[in-house]
């Protein structure tokens, strides 16, 4: 069977089974970030109205979906324009609109990052707009986004990462999957001074060690969302 | 340290970032089981070591987690091409054979 006949006869909605994946808070199980056990409230709290020149906020709990599609499968492409209202980014592109993005991750994965509360609304609406060969994966438990800000957050990336920062080969929009320090991280650039990082839960606690080491030398604070 | 660059991405990248995968263009026999011992063991365990052009297949698996091909030379590690899985490769060597296209899967 071709890709074209595959995509017309294959119903994705029909053969996925799509589950509520956050805590439910009628039981009283209140979700907790892979950073949990840094206790970054207190810091923040303690750290309150300073300002310093590598800001670290955690972006928590939001809901990861992953898309996965080719481009030329019309009723995927679609799909997602309806639902989330963007086009999907092209090669190394980023897209806001409000407080959904979309990430290029490879030729045929984006990375949606939407509101923790809206993510399985948003996952069932897209699971039953796209058509074809394509898959819908909430990765929300696995991965945590930071985003760090300041004056000298290029200079700790210049510490952490094997490509050039420097806005002339990394504009505002840009993201790339690359090494950070001994893990691995999609670095996007979302201003002119402001920096996000979508890391692996399981090496969270060795990113937040490894950001702290690489900003004592500047003056690193840390922010509430 | 290589620099190589990834169609996929569509710039250049830190080999820190990528992993060799051995030879490219090691068609599949369409029928394994009716191959000899001796085809089935040459498709499976024997390998080109050239001097010269090579055509290796790599893996950006630190970034886009895509496959592709590279011609390189082995005596001075240029890098002399990049392309994507399925396409052929423009430069190559009179010495370097590439295996008959007879009964084997297409596209590699």
């Amino acid at each position: 069977m071709s890709d074209s006949e595959n995509n017309q006869a294959f119903n994705y909605a029909a053969s996925v089974d799509c589950i509520e994946q956050r805590p439910a808070t009628e039981r009283q199980i209140t979700g907790q970030s892979p950073l949990h056990h840094a206790d970054l409230g207190t810091v923040a709290q303690a750290q309150l109205g300073q300002t310093g020149t590598v800001q670290l906020t955690e972006l928590k709990l939001l809901g990861h979906l992953i898309l996965r599609g080719r481009l030329d499968n019309v009723g995927f492409t679609s799909g997602v324009k309806l639902t989330l209202g963007l086009e999907l980014p092209g090669t190394l592109q980023m897209v806001v609109d409000g407080d959904i993005s979309i990430r290029w991750i490879s030729p045929d994965e984006w990375l949606v990052v939407v509101p923790g509360e809206r993510s399985y609304e948003i996952e069932q609406a897209l699971v039953n707009n796209v058509q074809g060969h394509c898959a819908v994966i909430n990765a929300s438990g696995g991965q945590t986004i930071l985003r760090l800000q300041g004056e000298d957050v290029q200079k700790v990336l210049q510490k952490s990462v094997p490509l050039d920062v420097h806005p002339r080969s990394f504009p505002i929009g840009k993201v790339v999957t690359t090494v950070f320090a001994k893990t691995q991280a999609v670095i996007s650039r979302t201003g002119d001074q402001q920096w996000e990082l979508v890391i692996r839960r399981s090496f969270s606690d060795y990113v937040w060690l490894w950001l702290q080491d690489c900003s004592a030398e500047f003056k690193l604070v840390i922010t509430e969302q | 340290m290589f620099y190589i660059y990834c169609p996929h991405c569509e710039e250049h990248r830190e080999e820190e970032e990528f992993h060799a995968a051995g030879e490219a263009h090691i068609p599949r026999p369409l029928d394994p089981e009716n191959c000899s011992d001796k085809e089935w063991g040459e498709y499976m365990f024997f390998r080109t070591n050239p001097r010269g052009i090579h055509h290796e297949l790599w893996v950006h698996s630190v970034g886009c987690r895509k496959f592709f091909n590279m011609t390189r030379d082995t005596q001075n590690y240029e890098i002399l091409e990049v392309y994507k899985i399925g396409e052929k490769p423009s430069i190559t060597s009179a010495a370097a054979k590439l295996p008959a296209q007879s009964k084997v899967q297409e596209g590699v």
